[in-house]
């Protein structure tokens, strides 16, 4: 699907004419990421974030299957090999870091990402199905990043297991049974560890399969862009081929280069130190934390310490935590306002940068012991956090007057109608 | 013959239409019943295997443990605690008011018959799963001198009940016996 006026493939070489009439798998690529793919004209920077996330996977996979090559997945000796990777494999510690990085610059790119949809309400119709596929992909990224960190079985591997799956325990009646059955034990061991290989390994896979209906999806509507308002005429829009490509190869030049800054100068700067220690099932560490990028999460869980009303603490803390990530499957109909775009909506926009400072504000106190004032701050925090989704979204969608919107894009970019370029663009916007 | 033909002919007469149906019905039903009962095995694979249920009891030496001691075991690849309570010990976790408890139980629940001074426990934290401290040597036992979780700070007394912090439960006391004044089994 896309706008009337997109290029049409049309093959000169009698191999590609062949190839297009038995398999038109040119023909597919040239619509949705070439010539053949109209895209709003005035996409800006943050919307390079998609681009780098499917990179970012394909970094995850190709490191992965490598490292999956010399890495064994038995309690007695995982730890060891992940060393031997890293001492005696021909250039294992860059494949290892590689990966490790890997998956924060994945979660750093999703943030970004996210927020993005946040800020320019990608989530509302006619978008709503990219939206929730984008969630479902985030909730596979979290289980994969969870059970890949499980894999070296250092003591935060081990512990990190125990007190993720010791979650399902606070599930009434059943809890226990179901955690148990997760494990294969009644605590992280062997059959844990051996199956958490086996779903890290396929995972993936499986988000690269949601990532194609995401895409698939997108391509119906085709992108927002800043202005929120919906391609109307061949002027609004650009072809994918070289405009985009040119931008997203840029942004992922920029990209790169954060990257190997982390993976060549700190690769252990977001690490735990704790990790390098093989797991001990006696003895756990002084303070547990898991990754960076489930902090803001954690927090919540940890927010937590009162029984209320029928339900016991640990029981509220689960569900709050679940409950964080999935209120966002009901974004688009939580936000009622028309008007997609943060920046013709003054209230909105300030509570957007409410939110993003509340959730740096949680992610700090995840990351921190669970003491004061840091239990304090990540209650009021978390408290904040489902007011801004459950009661804050939906009265400004209600009271705020937005800022008059522009006819288009053309002439938000290029001033009145009359002045813009009506052929065919010529040149992009920027 | 004549009769059949027109019955399966596809503008059917009321009986024709119902032997479809049925046929229909059936397959499907069978099918999916198939289909469902290859879940069982693919289910029951993930739960604990035969060998790691096998690892059922273990026997503990305790005569060299002294009052105010504690060392730890192993029972289900799990931490357990056992404790040798001082006369202060006991005496704290007996003043406490029971109805006042988030699980309540009193130290005689919690304890064999006569022989009250020894407290055995598992050593996972009722909250997430975590070891407490306070068994081993100079650990810190929390402010009521049982066990205190480093995690999130869930806060055991000296009869191991929770008194503070996100734990739901006491420690779990696991199934053991005295099979002599020095040596317990547990499981
Ligand atoms: C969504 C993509 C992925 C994410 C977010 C991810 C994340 C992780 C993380 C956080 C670790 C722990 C790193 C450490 O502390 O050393 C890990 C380890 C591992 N992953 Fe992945 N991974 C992904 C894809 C894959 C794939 C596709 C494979 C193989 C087919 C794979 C194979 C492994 C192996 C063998 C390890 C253990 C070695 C090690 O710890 O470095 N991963 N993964
Ligand atoms: S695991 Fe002990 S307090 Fe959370």
């Amino acid at each position: 699907m896309s706008f009337p006026w997109a290029n049409e493939y049309k093959p000169s070489h009698p191999a590609m004419v062949w190839l297009d009439e038995k398999l038109p798998l040119p023909r597919f690529v040239y619509n949705a990421i070439g010539a053949g793919y109209p895209v709003p004209r005035n996409l800006n920077y943050m919307y390079n974030f998609g681009v780098l996330a499917g990179f970012c996977l394909v970094i995850q996979i190709v490191t992965g299957v490598v490292l999956a090559m010399h890495y064994a997945a038995n309690t007695g000796v995982a730890f060891n090999s992940t060393e031997h990777i890293m001492r005696d494999v021909n250039w294992g510690w860059m494949l290892r870091y590689g990966h490790a990085n890997g998956a924060s610059a994945f979660f750093v790119v999703v943030y970004f990402h996210i927020f993005r949809g946040f800020f320019y309400g990608s989530y509302k119709a006619p978008r709503e199905m990219i939206w929730l596929l984008g969630v479902a992909i985030f909730l596979l990224m979290m289980a994969t990043a969870f059970m890949g960190y499980v894999l070296p079985w250092g003591q935060m591997s081990y512990w990190g297991a125990k007190v993720i799956t010791g979650l399902f325990g606070a599930i009434p009646l059943v809890g226990e049974p179901i955690q148990t059955w997760l494990l294969g034990g009644f605590a992280p061991d062997q059959a844990a560890l051996n199956r958490f290989f086996s779903l890290h390994f396929l995972l993936p896979f499986v988000i690269l399969g949601v990532v194609i209906l995401h895409i698939w999806a997108l391509h119906i509507p085709g992108s927002t862009n800043p202005t929120g308002v919906e391609v109307k005429q061949e002027s609004d829009t650009v072809p994918f081929h070289p405009y985009y490509t040119a931008k997203d190869g840029f942004g992922l030049g920029v990209f790169l280069i954060f990257y190997c800054a982390l993976l060549f100068f700190a690769p252990n700067a977001l690490g735990h130190p704790d990790n390098y220690i093989p797991a001990n099932p006696m003895q756990t560490p002084a303070h547990i934390v898991p990754e960076w990028y489930f902090w803001p999460f954690y927090a919540i869980l940890r927010a937590f310490t009162q029984n209320f009303l029928f339900f016991p603490a640990k029981l509220m803390g689960v569900l709050a935590m679940f409950s964080s990530i999935l209120v966002w499957f009901l974004l688009p109909w939580l936000d009622k306002s028309p008007v997609r775009s943060g920046h013709f909506r003054p209230t909105f926009r300030k509570f957007f940068w409410l939110l993003v400072i509340d959730v740096a504000v949680l992610g700090y106190c995840g990351g921190s012991p669970a003491e004061e004032p840091y239990v304090i701050i990540s209650q009021i925090a978390a408290f904040y956090y489902f007011a801004h989704f459950f009661i804050i979204l939906p009265l400004v969608s209600m009271t705020e007057k937005p800022l008059p919107l522009p006819f288009s894009i053309t002439e938000a970019v290029l001033g009145a109608d009359e002045a813009a370029t009506l052929a065919a663009p010529v040149a992009p916007a920027e | 013959m004549t009769e059949t033909a027109v019955a399966e002919s596809p503008n059917d007469t009321a009986q024709g239409v119902r032997r479809r149906d049925f046929i229909y019905v059936a397959a499907t039903g069978a099918a999916g019943v198939g289909a469902a009962s290859v879940l069982v095995p693919l289910i029951s694979q993930m739960a604990p295997s035969a060998d790691v249920l096998a690892e059922s009891s273990t026997e503990i030496d305790i005569g060299s443990i002294q009052p105010g001691q504690a060392i730890k075991a192993v029972f289900h690849k799990q931490p357990v605690f056992v404790r040798r309570l001082t006369p202060v010990e006991i005496a704290e976790a007996k003043k406490v008011d029971v109805a006042s408890l988030r699980d309540p139980q009193s130290l005689e629940d919690r304890t064999k018959k006569g022989k009250e001074e020894w407290l055995i426990t598992m050593g996972v934290c009722t909250h997430l799963g975590c070891v407490p401290l306070g068994a081993g040597e100079g650990e810190v036992k929390g402010e009521f001198g049982g066990y205190f979780c480093p995690c999130h700070g869930s806060t055991y007394d000296t009869a191991a009940r929770i008194r503070k912090g996100p734990a739901p439960k006491n420690l779990e006391v696991p199934p053991y016996e005295f099979t002599s004044d020095t040596v317990v089994k547990i499981g």
